[in-house]
């Protein structure tokens, strides 16, 4: 069988699509062990990984932990409010201190863009990005395309459209190297302030139009303003960004086909898309939830099987 | 490397079809009986079985699943590859049920283990027996025996046995393979 080609998931960059197959198809088995009554493996009975989150999250952690505990591993958890970073230990000491308890892997969501790859370079053990300042978020955009894959059958060929907060948005960036790796076509549509400068040097077009561009695609990626990591006005007001990038019903309705709607949440109802499209038959949001367990136990095993 | 033929065709098939009449002398109606193969060989002989409990001594009631053991495995991380997984389809309840697993080979017994550990996740069974077509007897690493037993071999531990099936390979036959 083959392996994957890297011993860390720091980000879709790294990877090629003969590892994204990999980790799908080994994500198909995982997904079928998830749905039986007893969902869990006893593969990595003698892993620890340690989940550490310098930054708020509460799906990508309790999927990834959810994840690490159903293929039996041992998990520790750490999260930044409540440790010494605050005394002002350093990311490799906090790093080597846990390492040096004897934990093989680390899940790591941090504020700074190139955090996960800092560590590898510095720190034994395999790192998985859970999320890295706007930069990366494999596994999120690893769950996306899954997701397509299972409602579409295959991403190749297929017109994803992501709409919203490009800027700020690892997930898009990530999403953007995935679905162009496997042969999909993307574009991006958005507030101009929050479209980065050279988004056109990742080989998507920008649609400023959102029914121009929900009328070209077969599925849509919305994603929800950062207001988090926004120090400054990007748009007037947000009555103005409903109006103009929000999905509403009927917009959807009057498009004359059927696109599927994705969202890798937390969702702003009312904001980037309403209620009754987040709860409509076209949204796969709470499949995009579950394959994501799926998706993290298919890369926590397959990167589990390079530890010697 | 050389290799010898155990079983041709004609002797294979008169041994599948012992096999399944034993089955019918312990199950009976096969009511609460199912077949598991295990993946990825096992469920060529399940296929078999299966077929000839079915179309020559018309027992419908059979059910039949295929159960994958890779992520039970007790060599995970001891091979320099990840172990590649296969499907898994048990459309049934095992809870209380006479399960009978069924292997092409039984050699250290291992993948039975993991096989005994995987179909927890399904239900409790009620008793599980082990069907094989060969049994390599001497090169047990663990209290494994079959219940029903196609043929059994010696073989050295630089030897291989393998099982052809007329589906998969284009005939139906099993070969002892030397490496020396």
């Amino acid at each position: 069988m083959s392996e994957l080609s890297v011993k860390h998931l720091l980000g879709i960059k790294y990877l090629n699509k003969e590892d994204i197959d990999l980790i799908f198809e080994t994500a198909d088995h995982f997904k079928e062990v998830i749905n039986r009554p007893i969902k869990k493996v006893p593969s990595l009975r003698d892993i620890t990984i340690a989940n550490l989150f310098f930054e708020n999250s509460t799906r990508t952690r309790l999927s990834f932990e959810l994840a690490e505990k159903r293929l039996s591993a041992d998990v520790v958890n750490f999260s930044a409010a409540s440790s010494s970073v605050k005394k002002g230990e350093t990311l490799i000491d906090t790093v080597n201190n846990i390492l040096s308890m004897k934990v093989d892997m680390v899940v790591m969501r941090h504020p700074n863009p190139g955090a996960g790859i800092f560590l590898s370079k510095h720190v034994n053990a395999s790192i998985i990005n859970a999320g890295d300042g706007a930069h990366e978020h494999p596994t999120q955009a690893l769950l996306d395309s899954y997701s397509i894959r299972e409602k579409l059958g295959e991403v190749q060929g297929k017109k994803v459209v992501i709409v919203g907060d490009i800027l700020h948005s690892r997930v898009a960036l990530s999403n953007i190297l995935a679905l162009k790796l496997q042969g999909a076509q993307v574009k991006v549509c958005g507030p101009y302030t929050l479209l980065p400068k050279y988004i056109s040097s990742l080989g998507v077009e920008v649609e400023p139009n959102l029914r121009k561009a929900l009328e070209w695609c077969d599925v849509a990626n919305m994603l929800r303003v950062q207001n988090e990591r926004m120090d400054i006005s990007y748009f007037p007001s947000t009555r103005e960004y409903v109006q103009l990038f929000g999905l509403n019903k009927e917009l959807l309705d009057s498009l004359g086909k059927k696109i599927v709607i994705m969202h890798p949440g937390p969702i702003n109802r009312g904001v980037e898309i309403t209620s009754d499209v987040a709860d409509s038959d076209q949204a796969i949001i709470l499949d995009q939830v579950q394959n994501g367990v799926a998706i993290r136990m298919a890369v926590i095993y397959l990167l589990a099987s390079k530890i010697k | 490397m050389s290799q010898k033929v155990l079983l041709a065709s004609k002797e294979m098939n008169i041994i599948l079809q012992r096999l399944a009449c034993q089955l019918i002398e312990n199950h009976d109606t096969f009511k609460d009986s199912v077949i598991i193969g295990i993946q990825p060989r096992g469920a060529f002989l399940a296929n078999r079985i299966y077929k000839i409990l079915r179309e020559d001594y018309g027992i419908t009631t059979i059910k039949m699943g295929q159960l994958d053991i890779t992520f039970y495995r007790d060599d995970f991380r001891r091979s320099d590859k990840p172990l590649e997984a296969n499907k898994t389809h048990i459309d049934f309840v095992v809870e209380d049920k006479r399960v009978i697993f069924v292997d092409d080979v039984l050699y250290t017994g291992r993948s039975i283990r993991a096989a005994l550990t995987a179909v927890q996740s399904f239900g409790r069974p009620r008793e599980i027996e082990l069907l094989t077509l060969i049994d390599r007897r001497f090169s047990r690493h663990l209290p494994i025996q079959p219940d029903y037993n196609g043929r059994q071999v010696d073989a050295i531990n630089e030897e291989k046995v393998k099982v052809n099936w007329k589906e998969n390979e284009g005939e139906d036959a099993v070969y002892l393979i030397s490496k020396l």
